[in-house]
């Protein structure tokens, strides 16, 4: 099946990727995994669509996780960059530090000699940056205090790898030293440290002028000439120059990426050069997963069964505690430690490269690398996995064990009011009843948040809202109303179901954001549902008017009647949203809702508008008078 | 010092307008009055009542400006006075901040003159129709002025109209170079009937 053909390949590569990223998605596996799998399926040992050139693709592809280091980079200001130097130098120093710590002695146990375990032990202490960040950012969880430690940690070992390549030859027995991996020689090799380090300092200093002084007017020219094609290219060019530029004074083309991307993160055509970049570094990590996925060697598996998953089971458990560990010193809430243990505990693709490198330098024996890589590749299949588990199985009962470490329930004060969800738009809801004298019990979920919050001085209480005991506790049975401004649409659903069976007698005013989730929710049986944009959405609206010149009154009327007439149409929609089952149907329901809607707006603005303080008709009357004379 | 006119103009509808429209056109860049447009003002009647004191405060004179709805003003002239007349500021024992100030309306109806009047369809005349706002101007120790008034605005030409519009220029400058023989004016039923004399 091997054939040279360039797009045989393509069109293997990208069949895989869009077979199996929607069925892994439709599963809820996420997409990473998706690619995984359908690399295991194609690779060598099972279908045979990919064979050893897959080794070549994932040098190829690797280019993705560049990519993905310079797109970060473009959403992290230096300033923000600098308030993340304790977590990247604490928690990332300590996580490599310790792992390589406790990984050397169990290579020594093992029988390798001190050097190979040592090798092993920092090559197995990085975990995988494209793994994770592509997981992280597919559930929405880089913002968390768990995501943003991990990226700090990742961002550590991606700067970590560069020493780490320095060391390796040096820990050979024989002093053979190679170049680094592929072709790429340092131009610099032959410095001593102190000047390695100067030309480093030096050409980050450089490029800090050149994004500021020489990129911007470049690509202010470029822009002008409004071809598309130019400016992407533009763009791979200046990732693949910094690339290469770092390759040749030896620092991890990715980090070096990272770092033009923070240069450029405040530049004007920080977004332009992200929507550029962004297909590109999709489809070369995809790929990338897809040759990880391919490189698993299913012949060693089954021929060495119980050291392989032994190996396996060690390098998680042990990891995995050893972050747990660290987050917990570092005083990280304990579900976002599991997010960060859970998504960390795995060895990544600089395990890969430093490995072969460790191998091209006689530091590790080569049925060692072997073994070690195939030990790699399956955690790397396993890690999506434990973020599911950890998302589905172990966080929802998390809020529990927390609550009850964090507030005594009986000290939680009763009001009328009880908000769930302290964010953008439970906040606003607290701020106006307190400016109006009534006071609300908060509940929230994320243990950082409400610690943060309780430091302003804000009484927030930590805990999940669908749990019959915290309502309780929270005053349920003596309170009136019940808001619920969460954007979690299973959590809504699930506080509505029990208010419903334990505390009957509450109003629920619940914030929806969605189309479909507004439905479910009105089934679901609340008192009324806020759609979480359409206000500002309206008062947009009213505002273009006004700016058009219409009279500030009369839009206010309409935008009145639109938002009733809009209302009114929702709940009908959810009535009768139920009479038809298949997919098709509901769309085709959905456009003739939508039509209904205009139509009906359209009705309105002959009959009602314009006989809002109308003189037409009195106008005519008067004529006819004024003729009968 | 010369005095200073506040005309609040209160037009629901003013997209639809005609004769006000040419009425007020030239009201805002008059020197000596302050021209505030009471529906784009608070299009949510959210009146902002120390602003208006403080701008009532100010003027000698204050102009209601409106068509008329239901032998009334248009409601947010209504919430205004519901608003921002307060008990202690503008009435009452210690309410003297509008003492000896004028009130004035600019009236547009969409009827003839002879339906205002005992043998007419609206059987009062205009300025009995204002007896509460005569009164209004009264507890609040103000000199009510008789209104100006446009009759049956909905047939009136654009030359018409516009004749309108200059008279009731000529009126605001009358009163800003203190030319209004005020005892006089108190005795008319319109202040309409002034104008010629202005002419002069």
């Amino acid at each position: 099946m091997q054939q040279g053909n360039f797009l045989f390949q393509a069109f293997i590569y990208l069949l895989a990727a869009v077979v199996s990223v929607p069925v892994a998605k439709r599963l809820g596996l996420g997409s990473v995994l998706g690619y995984l799998l359908a690399g295991v399926i194609m690779g060598p040992f099972i279908l045979g669509f990919i064979g050893d050139e897959g080794q070549d693709i994932m040098h190829f592809a690797e280019f993705g996780v560049v990519m993905m280091l310079f797109l970060i980079g473009l959403e992290l200001q230096p300033a923000k960059l600098w308030r993340l130097r304790i977590p990247i130098l604490g928690l990332g120093g300590a996580q490599v530090g310790v792992t390589t710590l406790v990984f050397t002695p169990v290579g020594i146990a093992l029988g390798l000699p001190w050097q190979a375990s040592l090798a092993i032990g920092l090559a197995l202490a990085l975990s995988s940056t494209a793994l994770v960040m592509q997981s992280l950012a597919e559930k929405n969880l880089t913002k968390t205090i768990g995501g943003r430690n991990a990226f700090s940690v990742l961002l550590f070992q991606d700067i970590a790898v560069i020493p780490i390549l320095a060391i390796l030859p040096l820990l050979a027995p024989s002093n053979v030293v190679e170049s680094l991996p592929g072709n790429s020689f340092s131009w610099i090799e032959s410095f001593p440290f102190w000047a390695k380090t100067l030309v480093v300092i030096g050409v980050f200093a450089g490029f800090f002028f050149i994004g500021k002084y020489l990129i911007r007017p470049l690509f202010h020219v470029i822009a002008k000439t409004r071809l598309t094609e130019i400016f992407t290219a533009a763009a791979l060019l200046l990732i693949i120059g910094t690339a290469l530029l770092m390759t040749k004074i030896g620092v991890s083309p990715a980090l070096g990426a990272f770092m033009a991307g923070v240069m450029l993160a405040q530049s004007e055509y920080r977004h332009e050069l992200e929507t550029n970049i962004l297909p590109f570094k999709g489809l070369l990590l995809g790929l990338f997963f897809i040759s990880v996925g391919a490189s698993l060697n299913l012949r060693l598996l089954t021929a060495e069964p119980i050291l392989v998953f032994s190996l396996v089971g060690a390098l998680i458990v042990l990891k995995f505690i050893i972050l747990m560990v660290i987050g917990r010193i570092f005083k990280m809430k304990a579900d976002s430690t599991l997010l960060f243990a859970f998504s960390l505990a795995q060895g990544g693709e600089f395990a890969f490269i430093l490995l072969s490198f460790a191998l091209q330098n006689n530091v590790i024996p080569s049925e060692v690398v072997e073994i070690l890589i195939a030990v790699t590749v399956i955690t790397m299949l396993l890690t999506p996995v434990f973020m599911l588990i950890n998302e589905r199985l172990i966080q929802p009962r998390f809020g529990t064990k927390e609550k009850e470490d964090e507030v005594d329930e009986s000290g939680i004060e009763k009001n009328s009011v009880i908000i769930a969800g302290f964010g953008n738009m439970g906040s606003v809801v607290g701020r106006f009843l307190q400016a109006n004298g009534v006071k609300a019990t908060f509940l929230d979920i994320d243990a950082d948040n409400v610690e943060l919050l309780r430091k302003l001085g804000i009484k927030v209480y930590y805990g999940d809202a669908s749990r019959r005991s915290l309502l309780q506790a929270a005053g349920a049975e003596e309170a009136e109303l019940l808001i619920i401004t969460l954007n979690d649409l299973d959590k809504t659903l699930a506080i509505v179901d029990t208010v419903h069976k334990y505390f009957p007698h509450l109003t629920i005013l619940s914030r929806a954001s969605g189309w479909e989730s507004v439905y479910d929710i009105i089934d679901a049986g609340v008192h009324d549902v806020y759609r979480e944009n359409f206000d500002s959405a309206l008062h947009m609206g009213k505002d273009a008017l006004i700016k058009l010149g219409f009279r500030a009154f009369q839009v206010s009327r309409a935008s009145k009647r639109f938002a009733k007439h809009d209302k009114m149409a929702l709940y009908e929609f959810a009535k009768t949203r139920h009479d038809h089952n298949s997919h098709l149907n509901k769309i085709r329901t959905h456009f003739e809702e939508l039509e209904k809607l205009i139509q009906r707006e359209q009705e309105d603005k002959h009959q009602h508008k314009n006989l809002d303080w109308d003189t037409l008709s009195r106008v005519t009357e008067q004529k006819q008078l004024a003729r009968k004379k | 010092m010369k005095p200073r006119i506040l005309i609040l103009f209160a037009h629901p509808a003013f997209e639809k307008s005609r004769v006000n429209r040419v009425l007020i056109q030239n009201l805002a860049s008059m020197e000596g009055i302050t021209f505030r447009d009471l529906y784009q003002e608070y299009p949510d009647f959210d009146i902002h009542v120390p602003n208006e004191k403080a701008l009532l405060e100010a003027h000698e004179l204050l102009v209601f400006h409106y068509p008329m709805y239901w032998y009334s003003t248009p409601s947010l002239i209504k919430e205004y006075l519901d608003l921002v007349l307060e008990h202690g500021w503008a009435y009452g024992m210690k309410g003297n901040a509008l003492q000896g100030k004028y009130m004035m309306h600019v009236i547009t109806t969409g009827a003839q003159e002879k339906t205002y009047g005992k043998a007419g369809s609206n059987h009062f005349t205009i300025r009995q129709l204002l007896a509460p706002m005569e009164q209004t101007a009264s507890l609040c120790k103000m000199h009510f002025l008789p209104p100006f008034v446009v009759y049956g605005s909905l047939l009136k030409t654009e030359q018409e109209i516009d004749a309108f519009r200059h008279d009731l220029e000529l009126l605001y400058h009358a009163f800003l170079d203190k030319v209004i023989d005020f005892e006089k004016a108190a005795k008319v039923s319109c202040l309409n009937s002034l104008i010629p004399e202005l002419k002069k």
